[in-house]
């Protein structure tokens, strides 16, 4: 535990990526395999659900500090994060705990989980006797399913590949792999040997950049900004952007398997496509877009897609409800040959011949490319996205291999412009993390006959700057209180910043937003002249008859 | 039956009997200044007492010309029928605490009344230590008033902000810690060990120096920081400066550094990581939870007012689990106190 609780700290307390690395490093490098394998489920796999409530925890931590409830609620809103709070008002202890990390699952975690509620209290003031403040933070958050650090899974993957020698796409490929928390997979995922990694896992997705991809960029024309970073357009190839789910399909000898860009699993959603990557040969793997589509021949909303996932259990109706198709882009091995190096072009003509021979199969497709003569010929197409029911362009320079990860330069994204509309913001609630004593999570409304209505949340969009500014202006115009929520005197107008909507009868608007953001504040605006409702459904009714 | 000395006004805190302000954030006729920083000490009365250690720190913040009387600590002042004293606060150098003990007919109609103004209970060999004024009425500060601050021990802090100091050095990094430019710029300089390389301050801070060497207070060797110095001593150099300077222009002259904050605030990993900066140290000025509890204790009073700060849940505190008569008073500050350090760099 303090081995992995100073990672924590050093990872918490800096922002600079060298430092993250060196302290990753250091920490691999010396960590015994049955403690790092877990240090490497906390963070880069799933998070360990949680062993017991807040609320149980802040009566525990009542008792045994003589702080009242109300005083912990007080702590915790200033604090803004309950595990450290807890943390920094029970009593001072000198001590530190040498415990093992998976001695601290084995032995405090998993029993907590399961013990009746005597016991948790008992289990918990044992821990709190063995650990030191900081700590504390850290079993806090491993206990009750909070344990997040500021550190990607591409710089875990980097330390990892440092200290072994190895190509990071090769550890990537490894972790992409099931594993589970135990010495074995541990040293096999570390193997300094490169042919250990596993046939079932998908190789690591290489990721487009969106275009302009600073907004600080000195070109603030798409076309410019093509012309000068893309130069030739005939050395990029053009696809759709479709609105689906980013997958891999492997087809081995004994087994075939859909992975999602999340490294989720997801054959079981999809047994069509298991049917259809059998007909593939041996040791094969593509790489495209899992679509909903219509049977007239164009892609059906992503919220369509979304209920086949979330459907736990097979339900042949809703398949049949729903026809998907794969859209392949990319073959990355063909009858056992990696073919990430070769270029994109090449992998691209291959690809078209394998799917000429499937050509009959309905569930799969190719990705058509565009033609295009020019940038602005381009731009003039992309228009027509929305009509296709598609989210953009893809540009792929037709000479590069298939990278992995976000690798700039080679595959970028020229999405649509997103719907807009100006909202004011009326109800307001605290972020979580970084941003844990900031009112950043924020509800926005919209008039409807002279009533403000609440349409959509959103979290995003806006500078530390403006985050300050508008927690400062929420503080001092609060008109009330409903729990974790404040409610805000109607004065700040924002534009809204979405890529779709959808009737919904969740919504008290009746409409729900895809990826709603803020694109920025609308100081020039009046709440009064913010948007109506009506807009917002005669948006609903253009992207139908689109 | 026996009535409150010192009342709260829309000028700050008063006491009609002697018809003498304490720290008000108007211009009035009397003014009692506990400490020079801007929250306490506004420009514009007529006359102002304080202590002699806090006088020259007073006349730059507020003008060479104001009109000033001192008191040593722990002198008494007779005034209207009223005495005053005044006793070390422990905050920064010259800090006072203000007891008020009506005499002769108001001693059976009044109670005696002490306001801390800011202070701590820590040891900082920048000002005298802090003492317990035994008094009916206390009016404490609660800056710090909630639970999740408790310091840790400032020697501690002190060895870690010198190790890191140091470390910097082999990784050829300027060091730069932003702080308050009044009070623990000081503190902070007196923690540093010299031996380690040069010092450099910024002009802020500069200017507030030489108070506490004039009253004796042993500060290291310190250069005012020039784009010459900066440059000769980039890599090696310890820089303190006032909060403002933080991504600033200023910077530029140093070259390639590592930042830190010290304040109390840094005791808490949201406000530590929303500033950007690479280490937080926890070095308040300020009393910390026991503090406050171990000083209003002291006092043996059994009412208490609370400023400046966590006003409602530690007068709720006291009130419930002391059985102490506290209550808030409201400071200029409007809506509610926030968890974000102060913006003006000369408080903390």
């Amino acid at each position: 535990m303090h081995r992995f609780t100073r990672l924590f700290i050093d990872l918490d307390a800096t922002t600079r990526t060298s430092e993250k690395l060196t302290a990753l490093e250091n920490y691999f490098r010396s960590v015994p395999p049955e403690d790092g394998v877990w240090a490497l489920t906390l963070l880069v796999g799933k998070r360990p659900r949680r062993a017991i409530s807040h609320t149980e925890m802040r009566r525990i931590a009542s008792e045994r500090s003589g702080i009242p409830l109300w005083l912990i609620a007080e702590c915790h809103d200033a604090a803004g994060d309950l595990s450290e709070t807890l943390a920094l008002i029970l009593p001072e202890s000198d001590r530190c705990s040498l415990r093992p990390l998976h001695r601290v699952f084995s032995e405090w975690l998993t029993p907590l989980r399961n013990a009746d509620e005597p016991s948790r209290a008992l289990l918990l003031n044992e821990a709190w006797d063995e650990l030191d403040t900081r700590q504390r933070l850290v079993f806090h958050k491993l206990i009750s399913g909070s344990f997040r650090v500021g550190v990607q899974r591409r710089l875990v993957v980097r330390a990892l590949a440092n200290i072994t020698a190895l190509d990071p796409a090769i550890i990537e490929h490894r972790l992409n792999a099931p594993w589970k928390p135990t010495p074995d997979d541990y040293r096999r995922i570390l193997s300094p040997h490169e042919h250990d990694s596993d046939p079932a896992a998908p190789y690591p997705f290489f990721l487009a950049t969106p275009i302009r991809p600073s907004a600080n960029d000195p070109i603030t024309d798409d076309l410019r900004w093509l012309e000068h970073h893309l130069a030739d357009p005939s050395d990029w190839l053009a696809e759709w952007k479709w609105d689906g789910i980013r997958a891999q399909l492997i087809h081995r000898p004994s087994l075939t398997m859909l992975w999602s860009r999340g490294e989720e699993h997801i054959t079981d959603a999809f047994p069509e496509l298991r049917a259809l990557g059998a007909l593939l040969p041996d040791n094969t793997v593509l790489d495209g877009e899992i679509v909903a589509w219509s049977d007239q021949d164009r892609p059906l909303p992503f919220s369509d897609l979304q209920r086949r996932l979330n459907r736990k259990q097979r339900d042949l109706m809703l398949f049949d409800d729903i026809p998907i198709r794969f859209l392949a882009y990319d073959l990355l091995e063909l009858e056992g040959r990696d073919l990430r190096e070769a270029p994109t072009a090449d992998r691209r003509a291959r690809l078209q011949n394998i799917c000429a021979r499937l050509a009959s199969e309905q569930h799969l497709g190719v990705s058509p490319t565009i033609d295009f003569a020019s940038w602005e010929d381009l731009a003039e197409q992309r228009a027509a996205s929305r009509a296709r029911a598609v989210e953009g362009i893809m540009l792929k320079r037709k000479s590069a291999p298939y990278r992995s990860g976000r690798a700039r330069g080679d595959w970028w994204k020229w999405k649509i412009d997103p719907y807009t509309i100006d909202a004011v913001l009326i109800y307001a609630q605290r972020g979580s993390g970084r941003r844990a004593s900031l009112f950043t999570d924020y509800t926005f409304a919209l008039w409807d006959n002279g009533e403000l209505v609440p349409f959509t949340k959103a979290y995003s969009g806006l500078s530390d700057a403006e985050i300050r500014e508008v927690d400062d202006f929420i503080r001092k115009h609060t008109t009330g209180r409903q729990g974790p929520i404040r409610m805000v005197e109607p004065r700040l107008v924002f534009e809204i910043g979405f890529e779709g909507l959808r009737e919904s009868d969740r919504h008290r608007a009746g409409i729900a937003l895809r990826f709603p953001r803020m694109l920025r504040r609308r100081t020039d605006k009046s709440p009064d002249q913010a948007d109506t409702l009506e807009t917002l459904r005669a948006l609903l009714h253009h992207s139908r008859t689109d | 039956m026996t009535a409150d000395l010192v009342v709260s006004t829309d000028r700050g805190l008063y006491c009609p009997l002697a018809d003498i302000h304490i720290d008000p954030w108007r211009a009035v006729d009397r003014a009692i200044i506990t400490h020079a920083h801007a929250d306490h000490a506004r420009p514009g009365s007529k006359t102002y007492l304080c202590t002699p250690e806090s006088e020259p720190i007073l006349r730059i913040r507020l003008g060479k010309d104001i009109n000033i009387q001192t008191l040593p600590y722990n002198q008494p002042l007779l005034h209207n029928d009223i005495r005053i004293m005044l006793h070390p606060a422990g905050h920064v150098l010259g800090s006072a605490q203000v007891l008020l003990e009506p005499l002769g007919p108001h001693a059976r109609t009044h109670r005696s009344c002490c306001i801390s103004g800011d202070y701590k209970t820590t040891p900082d060999p920048t000002c005298t230590p802090f003492e317990p004024v035994r008094c009916e009425h206390f009016i404490t500060e609660s800056t710090f008033g909630l639970p999740i601050y408790r310091w840790p021990d400032p020697r501690i802090v002190f060895d870690d902000i010198n190790a890191w100091w140091h470390n910097n050095q082999t990784r050829s990094l300027t060091s730069i810690i932003y702080t308050y430019a009044l009070g623990k710029a000081q503190r902070l300089l007196a923690g540093l060990d010299p031996a380690i390389g040069p010092i450099l301050v910024h002009g802020a801070i500069d200017r507030l120096l030489p108070p506490y060497r004039d009253a004796g207070v042993q500060l290291p060797p310190t250069e005012r920081a020039t784009a010459d110095n900066a440059k000769a001593s980039r890599g090696r150099a310890m820089v303190i400066a006032p909060p403002s300077a933080a991504g600033s222009p200023w910077l530029k002259k140093f070259g390639k550094h590592s930042d830190a904050f010290a304040s109390g605030w840094m005791q808490i990993r949201g406000t530590r990581r929303r500033r950007s900066i690479d280490r937080g140290f926890v070095l308040s000025d300020h009393a910390d939870w026991p503090g406050l509890l171990s000083a209003i204790e002291a006092t043996g009073a059994s009412r208490i007012g609370i400023t400046h700060g966590v006003v409602t849940p530690l007068a709720r505190y006291l009130r419930e689990e002391k059985s102490l008569d506290a209550y808030p008073i409201s400071t200029r500050f409007e809506g509610e106190v926030d968890d974000t350090p102060e913006t003006d760099p000369a408080t903390d």
